[in-house]
């Protein structure tokens, strides 16, 4: 019964934080307005988004943005350097195929935001399979590297979040 | 407003200029577009971040409550920029590139822009969706 009413728990309280930012203010009307949006959002686009994720530890979710946030400051700073100092004739850009071994297309969809957002690469495209991403990196001295490092910092990451 | 908020106020906002100016010469100084589009996803982040800090200190400061807009602001900075990139860089590819000046996709499928998706077969034969 209570599935059946909140479809989605971690949907409805992002809903209910995002309302409350948006209204920048704390009261009591407020959080039952967006406690109405929480559950009527999900209820009424259930239909449209068929195969919902099952996020199996939420808890990762806030170690995961941590991780993330503090590498969109790295990057800025490295790319930032790289087009100040770096002769343009020196800079090596590759694109690099990184095989994924992630299913649901939210966990995909994740992964690719987050190499968009973080050192020197960004996502291009899917292989028409989804198995494998590619990525365009601004500079590297070793694109072997590049790819271990997604591997290892973000799709695991992700692998333990959406199994 | 205290001396010390004023001037981590100027600090982000000298910060975030100065990131903004970086990710702008980034489309001048870099040659191909694949490598133009770096500039503006990353080094502008940082730049629109320090506008939001130096907005949320501010606010903090003047009326002492915390403002959670910028919050927003940045939430769907972070939802937009990768899509806008993903979608610049599919366009240019589609328009430029063909599938044999890229690395092979590493599986039984070349890239989503030259290769059909498999249709729910899923141990179909490599190389049948190549158009003649």
């Amino acid at each position: 019964m209570l599935m059946r009413l909140i479809p989605h728990p971690l949907l409805s309280l992002t809903l209910i934080l995002v309302w409350l930012g948006l209204v920048n203010t704390f009261t009591l009307g407020n959080l039952i307005l967006g406690a109405g949006f929480g559950l009527a959002i999900p209820m009424l686009t259930k239909a449209y988004w068929p195969d919902r994720p099952r996020i199996a530890r939420p808890l990762k979710i806030v170690e995961y943005g941590l991780i993330v946030l503090w590498d969109i400051v790295v990057a800025n700073v490295q790319v930032a350097m790289i087009i100040l100092f770096k002769r343009e004739r020196t800079i090596r850009s590759h694109w690099i195929p990184v095989p994924i071994e992630l299913t649901s297309a939210e966990a995909i969809t994740v992964l690719a935001g987050t190499i968009t957002m973080t050192p020197g690469t960004v996502s291009a495209t899917l292989a028409a399979d989804g198995r494998s991403i590619l990525v365009h990196c601004l500079h590297a001295d070793d694109p072997d590297a590049v790819r271990d490092d997604i591997k290892s910092r973000y799709e695991a990451r992700l692998k333990e979040i959406f199994p | 407003m205290s001396q010390t908020a004023e001037l981590l106020i100027s600090l982000a906002l000298v910060m975030s200029g100065l990131f903004g100016f970086v990710g702008s010469y980034g489309l001048v100084k870099l040659r191909t577009t694949m490598q133009r589009l770096h500039a503006p996803t990353k080094a502008t982040t940082l730049g629109v971040g320090g506008v939001l800090i130096a907005s949320m200190i501010y606010f903090y400061a003047k009326t002492g409550h915390i403002s959670i807009h910028e919050l927003l602001i940045s939430l769907f900075l972070f939802l937009t920029a990768p899509i806008t990139a993903n979608f610049i860089a599919k366009a240019y590819m589609a328009r430029n590139l063909r599938g044999e000046d890229l690395p092979p996709s590493g599986g039984a499928y070349g890239w989503s822009i030259y290769d059909d998706a498999p249709d729910g077969a899923p141990t179909a034969p490599p190389e049948t969706s190549k158009a003649p």
